[in-house]
């Protein structure tokens, strides 16, 4: 047996070792992998980086919450062969013309080993997930229009977000690896950091960083502020080229740090991140 | 192989399948965690449990579990490569002592100061209630050559901490010991639906469109329908505040499993009795309010009415005019009672206090009356007579 790649992040995607085992087991036995985890914390990213690091191909699916189990498998296009057959199309008479496929089908059919990301499973209805049991099980599903059964060449390595709007039922979960991501401590958040900007000054990130764990300590915000959302908030600062001391002000007007809208995301938050960062003051 | 931890787990409450034991094995077989006990952990972790809520359980009877290992250790000293423990060495002893070490004489000199070292380490850490020296300061903990120093064999750059991950129960506050969780709720609302056709026509209509073909002397006319949709109506009314906090959490989650379930949903608050002012966000409950009248008027009766609160209050305050704790009211909470009730012929009261403590409030049992027994608790039962009830045919 040959033994596969091992994944171990990439030098944008920083890893912990319970997530690289995680990964590694799912990969080995071939079942799928289920992430969760405060948004903004990198679980999409997770499968891209996944993809890019053992040079697989990576096939997206795009959970919405209109999405039917039937639609990643296939869909029949029975009106457009209705429309056909009333034009009299000589491709009429094959019912595979009509037969549209969809991501699960391109992932089983595929030449070589693919990843394939179920993104944010749980907006789809309650049931979604049971109708994609067999599936993602035996990695084999029938077609009933043209009577062929579908298996897939290689497995592929399915990654499955979810947000925890739904709860997931037992029978889906029993056939998954879980992980869920932790919102990263300091060290590794400064890695992260590292690892995206390269360039950036020290005493910036220094700052940024203690501002930002002290945004997410603020009792009672709606959001707190995650990884995408300092990273994005960290390029602007970069952009404005802002120097650090300014972050660190004890200036009274500078209540809110300088472009907080890249971490702040309702004016509630904002609102009670004012406030407590007033009375913080006037405690001093 | 590891039965026992299995029933521990499930001992504790998490739950874990015969499917899920297999596939630990089947992992261990192929290798994804070797020789590692905190490889070992991730794995079983990512194998057994599937909720991170449960997560803190896990680590207290992996904790419990394993901390008989310390047999195996003795076993794999024999297998540590020497690369390892010249790491190991790098680690433990100065620059200065390395020095001379390599000067009185090679590799078996290192390896007798090591072990004395060690040796020296595991007196001091003896006494500690977990195998893991509760210091801190060392990376390996009391049994010296346990698994952990299998770990030494990766780069440097790996900061570790002696303290095991399963003991630091990073999950601890995700346990949560929620019973009734969103998706019973939300299976349970299911009942309620009932199915309509609104809006745009995006779905064939095939039944249609056979006939109007047909009709058409065999050329195709397609028909078009809306898709169906739940076109149930819910208001529903929450108690908040005061003897309602200890039911926060229930509420919140029959709250957040409505507002996925129902597209028709309009929710207010009310505190302990519905009076002549409803309120749809608590925080500006005294300058944004909405009479109730007004709600009734915009809200007719197709509209199932749901009440969710405990009726724990004076009954003055169901009776009497003016018996309102918060603001004079003139006409008693009976009253606009009645009236919603007799706008609303589809109406439930969903009770979040145990059915045991029922009989011993009077203002629940008042209420009870007045709602004429539609009064349900909210449990997954209770959701489901209730909405049994709204269903029924009036």
């Amino acid at each position: 047996m040959t033994k596969p790649a091992k994944f171990t992040g990439t030098d944008s995607y920083i890893t912990t070792r319970d997530l690289e085992i995680a990964v590694n087991a799912a990969m080995t036995l071939e079942r799928p992998l289920l992430v969760k985890g405060e948004p903004g914390t990198g679980k999409t990213v997770l499968a891209r980086e996944v993809a890019q690091a053992l040079k697989m191909p990576l096939i997206e699916w795009h959970v919405k919450s209109t999405t039917k189990a039937a639609q990643g498998l296939y869909e029949y296009d029975a009106v457009a062969r209705l429309r056909d057959g009333q034009l009299g199309e000589a491709k009429v008479h094959d019912i595979s013309n009509y037969i549209v496929r969809g991501k699960l089908w391109e992932a089983f059919t595929s030449d070589t080993q693919v990843v394939l990301l179920i993104d944010e499973i749980d907006k789809a209805d309650i049931e979604f997930p049971n109708d994609l049991l067999q599936e993602l099980d035996r990695m084999e599903f029938f077609v009933y229009e043209t009577k062929e059964t579908v298996k897939a060449k290689f497995r592929p390595l399915v990654i499955i977000t979810s947000n925890n709007e739904k709860e997931l039922p037992d029978a889906f979960l029993r056939r998954c690896f879980f992980h869920f991501i932790r919102f990263p401590e300091r060290a590794t958040m400064e890695k992260i950091v590292a690892a995206h900007y390269p360039n950036i000054k020290h005493d910036l990130v220094r700052e940024a960083l203690n501002l930002f764990f002290d945004i997410r300590e603020v009792p009672g915000l709606k959001k707190k502020p995650a990884t995408s959302e300092l990273l994005d908030w960290l390029k602007l600062l970069m952009v404005d080229d802002i120097p650090a001391d300014i972050l660190k002000s004890n200036d009274p007007k500078m209540v809110v740090p300088p472009l907080y809208g890249a971490l702040l995301k309702n004016e509630q938050d904002v609102h009670l991140f004012e406030r407590v960062a007033f009375l913080a003051r006037r405690g001093q | 192989m590891f039965a026992g931890f299995i029933t521990s787990l499930r001992n504790e409450g998490v739950a874990v399948s015969l499917t899920e034991y297999l596939t630990l094995l089947k992992a261990m077989r192929h290798q994804v965690a070797m020789l590692d006990v905190e490889d070992f952990y991730y794995l079983a972790r990512a194998t057994l449990v599937k909720d991170e809520r449960l997560v803190d359980r896990f680590d207290r009877v992996f904790a419990l579990y394993f901390q008989g290992l310390s047999g195996v250790s003795q076993d794999l000293l024999a297998e540590i490569p020497e690369e390892w423990l010249k790491k190991l060495a790098e680690k433990y002893l100065s620059p200065e002592e390395m020095a001379a070490i390599k000067s009185l004489g090679g590799f078996e000199k290192l390896m007798e100061t090591l072990r004395e070292r060690l040796q020296e380490q595991q007196k001091r850490h003896e006494g500690g209630s977990k195998w893991i020296g509760t210091a801190g300061t060392s990376p390996f903990g009391a049994y010296g050559y346990n698994p952990e120093g299998v770990r030494i064999g990766q780069s440097e750059s790996r900061h570790r901490s002696a303290v095991k991950v399963w003991d630091k129960r990073e999950f601890k506050d995700l346990d949560g010991e929620v019973e009734l969780g969103t998706r019973g709720i939300k299976l349970a609302l299911r009942r309620l639906r009932r199915w309509g056709r609104e809006g745009e026509a995006s779905e064939l209509d095939l039944g249609g469109t056979i006939r109007a073909t047909a009709a058409n002397g065999g050329v195709l006319d397609l028909h078009l329908r809306p898709e169906r949709r739940n076109k149930v109506k819910v208001l529903l009314l929450l108690d908040i505040g005061g003897s309602m906090d200890d039911h926060i959490e229930e509420s919140a989650q029959l709250f957040s499993a409505a507002k996925s379930e129902f597209k028709h949903l309009e929710t207010f608050y009310f505190h302990n009795c519905v009076y002549e002012k409803l309120w749809r966000s608590n925080r500006r409950r005294y300058d944004d309010f909405t009479a109730t009248t007004q709600v009734m008027n915009t809200y007719g009766p197709d509209w199932c009415l749901i009440v969710v609160g405990d009726a724990t209050m004076s009954p003055y305050e169901i009776t009497h005019a003016g018996g309102s704790v918060e603001h004079w009211n003139e006409e008693a909470g009976a009253l606009w009672m009645e009236r919603l009730l007799k706008h609303y012929p589809k109406a439930a009261w969903i009770n979040p206090r145990d059915t045991h403590h029922w009989g011993y409030t009077a203002s629940l049992k008042l209420l009870k009356q007045m709602m004429g027994e539609r009064m349900f608790p909210l449990t997954l039962d209770g959701l489901d007579s209730a909405l049994k009830e709204l269903r029924r045919p009036h």
